[in-house]
């Protein structure tokens, strides 16, 4: 613990960020068995648990300022409390160039939110940053090396043009123009944080279901 | 109670996943203060996704028990931890059960073309003439890499 507490707009963002982690994780995990060669279902897969383990990380943060645990975090709030971007809700298995614009535009933006948060004043929050971003560093290679491999097709730059307003959601406003330049693409109206996909209700009793089954049960 | 007790009771401890390797060789252990009866252990895991960090933690705890003292694990998370802090004991040990040992991480850290370029050795046959098929294995500190010499797939630490 520090010996100030951060301020709560951090413990917020830091709170949103784990959803988005958590609900994304969930999403990639659908791949599992399903993707299209052997290679991409261990990717995937692997991909899924990485984004979880950082959920988690950021839950005990959140957990050690405001009480509680990370999985009573992760499990037991209302669907209407989960600040999550859109963009990580979207149900995109059985698309592969959909998923594929997605993993390339979330890693995009989610460098750029870990190397500001590495700088944070909070000393956990920048340390716990500096892991991430370590790991991060395979995700971004699998998913630069997919967009290279799929770069000119049809179907993945209609899918990036379709994505792309939910992908400037996942930054705060004032960061957003480093993503629109990273990824070359002008900065338009963005899908904002707040209001959840017609996906999402069934995404949170899914994921929900066997906390709920057995309340207070130990793992 | 000693600090050197303690690291040597840590040094008998198996990596949960890849067992020929102790939780010291794997560089987990960042510190041990001893303080009478009191040790306070600094555990720095590898990566944030990795299901062994709970059994790791606990069989620390219990090893600083069986000598008699009251141990606390504390959880470091911060990136204190590198492939870079595996010890070449360690590495001696990955390579002969099969595993290649991580590349050492430059500043910037590793870059798909460096894992591409870079000449691996296959820990079977010792060829360099080995590729890198997939950067995700079957956990998330390894990569799958193949053998085009002696034609065996095989796990790399990843270089993180």
């Amino acid at each position: 613990m520090s010996a100030q507490a951060p301020p709560s707009a951090a413990v917020e963002a830091v709170l949103a960020f784990a959803d988005d982690e958590l609900v994304l994780g969930w999403r990639d995990s659908e791949w599992t068995g399903v993707a299209p060669f052997l290679e991409e279902d261990v990717a995937f897969s692997s991909i899924a648990q990485g984004e979880i383990g950082h959920a988690r990380a950021l839950y005990e943060l959140v957990a050690g300022v405001q009480g509680g645990d990370a999985d009573a975090l992760a499990f037991d709030r209302a669907p209407e409390e989960y600040r999550c971007t859109p963009f990580a809700e979207l149900q995109l298995v059985g698309d592969w160039a959909a998923t594929i614009a997605r993993h390339g535009l979330y890693e995009a933006a989610d460098e750029i939110r870990v190397k500001a948060l590495m700088e944070s004043e909070w000393p956990e929050l920048a340390g716990l940053a500096a892991k991430m971003d370590r790991e991060e560093t395979y995700h971004r290679m699998h998913a630069r090396m997919w967009m290279e491999k799929l770069s000119g097709n049809e179907r993945l730059e209609a899918a990036l043009g379709e994505l792309w307003p939910y992908a400037l959601g996942v930054l705060e406003p004032e960061q957003r123009g480093e993503l629109a330049k990273v990824a070359g693409r002008d900065e338009v109206e963005a899908v904002e944080r707040g209001t959840h996909t017609d996906g999402f209700a069934a995404l949170h009793e899914e994921m929900t279901i066997v906390r709920r089954s057995i309340p207070g049960a130990a793992w | 109670m000693t600090a050197e007790r303690v690291w040597a009771a840590l040094a008998e401890l198996p990596d949960p996943e890849i067992p020929v390797i102790s939780l010291v060789d794997l560089g987990v252990v960042r510190d041990v203060q001893v303080e009478g009866e009191h040790v306070r252990v600094q555990f720095t895991p590898t990566f944030l996704g990795c299901p062994a960090q709970e059994v790791m933690r606990d069989q620390m705890a219990e090893a600083v028990r069986s000598l008699g003292a009251e141990p606390e694990i504390d959880v470091v998370l911060d990136d204190s931890w590198s492939t870079d802090r595996i010890t070449p004991e360690g590495r001696r040990k990955l390579e002969e059960s099969g595993f290649a040992p991580p590349g050492p991480r430059t500043a910037t850290g590793p870059t798909l073309v460096q894992l591409e370029a870079h000449a691996f050795r296959c820990p079977y046959c010792g060829s360099s003439d080995t590729r890198l098929e997939n950067l995700f294995g079957p956990t998330p500190c390894r990569s799958i890499r193949y053998c085009e010499s002696c034609r065996q797939p095989f796990e790399q630490f990843k270089t993180i």
